[in-house]
């Protein structure tokens, strides 16, 4: 675990809304910024930057819809949570796949181009997947990303 | 914005790679450099980048606990949704807000140290938000895919 620094709030924030940014843009004129690019470099080596995500407007693409499934496996073990999820994961549309602890197994967030685009992944790649049991849609409307507690 | 086979094919690599200089995802795309930084300046300018951010794992820095929690809120109140988003955006531990249609209304993704202080955010700042219906908490186990990458 890394105990972050002050300098690393700037940095972390910073990244968040603009990851392309130099360290000279990030410190501002206020800060130094040799200092910075060190900082960044700790934190990328610590895993703390996990990614970086390019955003784009989805419906420019094409891609109209973003669903979140909750998905119930219809039978347990350890055979079928790893086989769920490596066919579950191998689907294109298939964005983000996080196991949890609830009322579900897994929540998935799939893009489509439009509500009959998404029946079709529903039908032939969630609902044939491997255990796959109850599954729970909800359409994606508005979606914000906020800094966090830095 | 008319979007053709080359600026797809450079946004594909672009997607999955990030960081990439350009000489190198020109290359990946197979088109030269200039076609490339020409392309990118024209998909930024367009909108359809809008640009690439630094995604953080809350747990190497201490936040070892991550849950989701979905609500429903008392739409009878026709500021349900306004007043409860902005409150939401006050509490720092909410890193993702959504809204959606269907049983959920509103999800917020909420992190913390540890159980003790999920707990005692949970109690303060959760329970206090306004206009809450109901709410179903989903507790984040494991990542098994985290691409956010379209499929063009």
């Amino acid at each position: 675990m890394i105990r972050p620094h002050p300098l690393d709030r700037v940095i972390l924030r910073g990244l968040q809304e603009d990851a392309t940014q130099s360290a000279r843009k990030l410190a501002a004129g206020r800060l130094n910024s040799a200092a910075i690019q060190r900082r960044i470099q700790k934190l990328e080596e610590a895993g703390a930057i996990r990614s970086r995500r390019v955003i784009l407007d989805r419906e420019a693409l094409g891609f109209g819809v973003t669903v979140f499934l909750g998905v119930k496996l219809a039978t347990k073990g350890r055979v079928s949570l790893d086989d769920f999820e490596r066919a579950v994961a191998a689907i294109p549309e298939v964005q983000t796949v996080q196991h949890v602890l609830g009322v579900y197994d897994y929540r998935l967030r799939v893009v489509a181009r439009d509500l009959s685009d998404f029946e079709r992944v529903l039908r032939r790649r969630i609902m044939t997947l491997p255990g796959v049991g109850q599954v729970d849609a909800n359409v994606l409307l508005s979606e914000e990303r906020r800094p966090g507690p830095i | 914005m008319r979007i053709d086979a080359t600026d797809l094919r450079i946004l594909r690599h672009y997607q999955a790679e990030p960081a990439l200089p350009t000489s190198e995802l020109a290359e990946r795309a197979g088109v030269t450099l200039t076609t490339c930084w020409r392309r990118l300046e024209r998909l930024r300018a367009g909108g359809v980048i809008r640009g690439v951010q630094a995604v953080i794992d809350w747990r190497r820095l201490g936040w070892q606990v991550e849950v989701s929690l979905r609500f429903t809120l008392d739409k009878t109140n026709p500021r349900a949704f306004d007043d409860f988003i902005e409150a939401a955006r006050a509490v720092p531990e909410v890193i993702e807000i959504q809204t959606f249609l269907g049983r959920v209304d509103v999800r917020l993704n909420v992190i913390a140290r540890d159980m003790a202080h999920y707990q005692e955010v949970y109690r303060a700042r959760i329970l206090t938000l306004p206009h809450i219906a109901d709410i179903e908490a989903l507790m984040h186990v494991a990542v098994i895919k985290d691409e956010e990458v379209l499929p063009l």
